[in-house]
């Protein structure tokens, strides 16, 4: 069988897509924010904002100092005057509650930025090179992981007579910074490879213009989960250790009216009004931290966010998901399509 | 056909083994390993590492402390037995005319001869003894506790991940509030509703007072009826994390190909969930298990002050207030190596879990 | 038996979002027994959807809005595809109809020996099987393969992506199926593992007799191996012929179109005309 050598033209390729426009500096802003743009993160901000504004005003919205002592009016339940009743010694608990945020908060996010900063560098670094360099990062931070954190803070935190807020953070801060460096350098490693790095390698361009701008603005989102988490693992850390008393009672914060509310057998005696408020405001900054996260985490993976919603949509319409059968409805409405759909000389069902 | 010219099909060519054609895989090695040695080896080399690491520190920590207050430590205590006095100057740093090196290496001695020192706090009794008392308990319930939230965190995540969409995932939400409760709060208020005002629960300890352990029924009894409360509290407030790790995990996994492939064989539902979905997803479970052991430690810790139980965690705080160092760096050698062992066992079960560890060596 | 195995009727497939797609549109074809059908077209035409749509195969939002898909069982019996219910369409995979996937990468359970996956198949669809018939049974799927018996134990990760393939396609005649649908089967291989699968998808259906629908956007490769091809775009067959008519005498503009821009030889462009 002969071919005929001749031609018909081959149809026109498409035109090129016109160019997309570059993204502006506030542009780009604004979708650096994006992760707390869902109504999780934006409720959980509203909550920590709430907690950091009481901090700031303490003494301007404390109807009472935290010490002053009222001996006639000793473990009163509420009342209008003490709106959430008094101490063993008469002091308004209400007034501590307030007073006792600014420990929390300060200790909190100062721990927290320590610990992010170490994980960072440590994790960042350890991330993009390679070798033997990486390797013995990596095991330090395992070594920071696998061994047990509040122990040693115990043992560390008794060496002091009467430390500051600072050096509290500071301790809860080195044993914290593991985790997130782990996680971020599993992320640099895996960033490293990906095209728009090797571009850049490629151009020559200096390795902290790398980090920075390059890799830093994919990374932002775990580092702030990373950070959030820190935050909640040290306001943790510090009610427990002042709850335990291995951090002296003088500094206020939630847990140590806790304490003082333990030693003085409140929880034998049903004196709900002392122990349920500082323990409240705990769980409360807990599940705002947490709201964070959760909204951060479905930014990082949409399928997170849209696999609950897009279940609940289907539902809507009488669609289940999960099942593993195509379901079959046939429209009333038939759509209008040109009925020449060219099915070629062949018989018909 | 076509234009395409079909090939010769030369009927004397040899019939060509797939294994050697075309592809790339070789014959395979009869009984090839099936236990994951480079694997465990070099986590076993991690492991030493850490153990190395947590001793060291571990040795730096009472030389850190003010000096003054160690030396009244020992002139307070002229009871010290001449050889219990000299385990702990070289435990604690006392021998100021001996090297650092020295001192380091008596310290490796002590360790490898199972003497750590006389705990002060309890009649001189050696740290050893003391601790190797009271590690049981925690043991038992830190253990009991944290596999049974594993497992009910576990398996809950898995449901909740494959009925995406339900009312199953307002779960979520609410176990991971109660994981964000202080535990030791909890505690407290599992002790004030259930103990002090239902009594459907003893306020504290292990076991009566007055009773000596023993194996009877009765004894077993009122363990059991003292550890409820603090087992039900480690496990509420622990169960958040792992149904939400995997519920995560079960949405990235339901996506995968090979479900997709399961539901076109044919497979029940059951079969898919189970076989094929979870038990993918539960691998990163099982790496972060072994991550937070260290985390769950600290967390016995405070429950075993809450509810007066006689593990480790009460010890070292009883030690952390009476200032008895040698028990304090005893209890934190203790705790460290079971956290090592717990992350021993959990890489083990990882390895055997997951067969892409297992290089084939052929 | 009749002579046809699968009467597909004016079958739509619409995706139910904001705005609905139909990715499948009014489709009629009637697949013969033991013929190769191939189904080709650009990316995003509808050919995988219909290929699942038809087996009920496709998750929500997916839905089937008009038509009717009839299976013509050799038993001589109709099943109404499209009429089935959850536990009846269960029973009716992988029994009468198969599917080999594309890209066997992922495709296979990480976790589990090929040979359990293998069995799997055997223990919900052929209960009365004893574990030693399974196992034998497996073992001579994977003979079949040329993958060997001695691979059963071995893990996906332990297998080259061409015999990961084998394993698919083994999996997929586990239970001697009339028909067989594979989805890109070659696509994620190289020329001389293509070349093997070809040539074993061909010899095994000399020997079983089984229906294959074959889609891939390789029109060349459908030219050379099936007996039909369905040309499909934007839910619509634009053209159903045999292979020949479709390679010598194209009727509509887009077959033309795909004909053309496949590389000849001698390098020039357009349609070889005769």
């Amino acid at each position: 069988m002969t071919t005929d050598l001749r031609t018909e033209p081959a149809p026109d390729l498409h035109a090129a897509p016109a160019p997309r426009p570059r993204a502006t500096g506030r542009a780009r802003l604004g979708s650096a924010f994006a992760m707390f743009r869902n109504r999780k993160s934006i409720t959980g901000l509203v909550i920590l904002g709430f907690f950091v504004l009481v901090a700031i005003l303490a003494d301007v919205i404390a109807p009472f100092s935290p010490t002053q002592v009222d001996s006639t009016a000793r473990l009163e339940p509420p009342s209008g005057a003490h709106w959430l009743g008094t101490t063993h010694l008469g002091e308004d608990v209400l007034s501590q509650v307030i007073y006792g945020t600014r420990g929390v908060i300060v200790v909190g996010f100062l721990a927290a930025i320590m610990a992010t900063i170490i994980a960072v560098l440590v994790g960042v670094i350890a991330g993009y090179l390679r070798g033997w360099r990486s390797e013995s990062l990596s095991a330090l931070t395992n070594v920071f992981l696998v061994i047990p954190g509040l122990p040693l803070i115990i043992i560390v935190a008794s060496m002091f007579d009467d430390p500051p807020l600072v050096v509290i953070a500071a301790v809860l801060g080195l044993t914290g910074w593991a985790w997130g460096a782990r996680v971020l350098r599993a992320q640099t490693m895996s960033l490293r490879n990906r095209d728009f790095v090797q571009a850049a390698r490629a151009n020559g361009e200096p390795l902290h213009r790398i980090i920075g701008n390059e890799m830093l603005p994919n990374l932002m989102a775990l580092i702030a989960a990373s950070f959030v988490g820190t935050v909640t693992a040290a306001i943790l850390g510090l009610t427990t250790l002042s709850y335990i008393g291995v951090i002296p009672v003088n500094t206020y914060n939630w847990g140590t009216i806790l304490n003082w509310a333990g030693a003085q057998g409140a929880f034998r005696q049903n004196q709900w009004w002392w122990f349920l408020p500082p323990g409240l405001c705990i769980a409360a900054i807990g599940v705002a931290l947490s709201l964070i996260n959760f909204g951060i985490d479905e930014y990082v993976n949409p399928r997170l966010r849209s696999a609950g919603e897009r279940a609940r949509a289907m539902r809507k319409r009488g669609l289940d998901v999960n099942d593993p059968v195509t379901a079959v409805r046939p429209t009333a409405v038939r759509p209008t399509t040109s009925p020449g759909s060219a099915t070629s000389a062949e018989e018909r069902a | 056909m076509t234009a395409v010219q079909p090939q010769p099909q030369p009927e004397a060519q040899p019939q060509q083994d797939a294994l050697e054609v075309g592809t790339t895989a070789t014959t395979t090695v009869q009984g090839h390993s099936r236990i994951p040695w480079r694997f465990l080896a070099g986590r076993a080399a991690f492991y030493l590492f850490t153990l190395w690491a947590a001793i060291t520190i571990n040795f730096f920590l009472p030389r850190m402390m003010k000096g003054d207050a160690v030396t009244q430590y020992l002139s307070r205590n002229r009871n010290v037995s001449p050889e219990a006095a000299d385990a702990l100057r070289a435990l604690l740093g006392l021998d100021t005319d001996a090297s650092m090196l020295e001192q380091y290496l008596d310290y490796w001695g002590l360790l490898l001869r199972g003497d750590l020192g006389v705990s002060l706090l309890h009649g001189l009794r050696p740290v050893t003894e003391v601790i190797s008392q009271a590690l049981p308990w925690t043991v038992g319930l830190v253990g009991f506790a944290t596999i049974v939230s594993f497992a009910i965190g576990t398996i809950g995540g898995a449901i909740v991940g494959w009925r995406r969409g339900s009312r199953l995932d307002g779960l979520i939400p609410l176990t991971t509030f109660l994981s964000t409760i202080p535990y030791f709060w909890l505690g407290l208020l599992a002790i004030a509703v259930f103990s002090v005002n239902l009594g459907w629960f003893p306020i504290g300890k292990a076991y009566g007072v007055g009773i000596t352990p023993e194996l009877s029924a009765e004894f077993i009894g009122q363990v059991i009826q003292h550890g409820t409360l603090p087992a039900a509290t480690i496990v509420i407030a622990s169960l958040g994390g792992w149904m939400l790790g995997m519920r995560n995990m079960m949405l990235t996994v339901l996506d995968e190909d090979y479900v997709m492939v399961a539901q076109a064989k044919g497979m029940p539902n059951r079969r898919v969930l189970w076989r094929y979905a979870a038990r993918n997803a539960v691998l990163p479970q099982i790496q972060s298990f072994a991550l937070s052991i260290g985390f769950i430690v600290g967390g016995t810790i405070v429950m075993e002050m809450v509810f007066s139980y006689p593990g480790v965690g009460k010890l070292l705080l009883d030690a952390t207030n009476a200032k008895d160092y040698a028990l304090m760096q005893g209890v934190f050698l203790v705790i460290t190596l079971s956290v090592l062992v717990a992350n021993i066992l959990a890489d083990v079960a990882y390895a055997f879990l997951d067969p892409r560890t297992r290089q084939t060596e052929a | 038996m009749r002579d046809a195995l699968l009467s597909v009727h004016d079958f739509s497939v619409t995706y139910d979002v904001d705005p609905p797609v139909e990715a499948v549109k009014n489709v009629t074809l009637e697949l013969r027994r033991g013929e190769i059908l191939g189904l080709a077209g650009e990316s995003g035409c509808g050919k995988t959807t219909l290929a699942y749509g038809v087996q009920r195969l496709l998750k929500a939002p997916a839905l089937i809005t008009s038509g009717s898909v009839v299976f013509h069982d050799a038993s001589g019996e109709d099943v109404e595809v499209d009429r089935l219910d959850a536990e009846q369409m269960r029973r009716f995979r992988w029994d009468k109809v198969s599917m080999v996937f594309q890209g066997a990468m992922n495709a296979l359970n990480p976790v589990a020996p090929i040979g359990a996956q293998l069995e799997d198949v055997f223990v919900v669809h052929r209960p009365s099987m004893s574990r030693a018939e399974r196992r034998e049974a497996v073992a001579e799927l994977l003979e079949i393969v040329k993958v060997g018996r001695q691979r059963a134990r071995s893990f996906p990760h332990e297998l080259s992506g061409g015999m990961r393939q084998r394993v698919m396609i083994a999996m997929a005649l586990a239970l001697r199926p009339q028909l067989m649908v594979m989805d890109e089967p070659t696509t994620a291989l190289d020329v001389l593992v293509q070349r093997e699968i070809l040539r074993q998808i061909s010899q095994l259906r000399h020997e079983f007799g089984f229906t294959v629908v074959f889609i891939t956007h390789d029109l060349p490769l459908l030219l050379e191996i099936s007996d039909r091809i369905a040309i499909m775009r934007e839910g619509e067959i634009v053209e159903l012929d045999t292979a020949e008519r479709i390679w010598s005498n194209p009727q509509d503009g887009y077959t033309k179109t795909l004909l053309s821009s496949f590389p000849r030889l001698t390098g020039e462009r357009g349609v070889v005309v005769r």
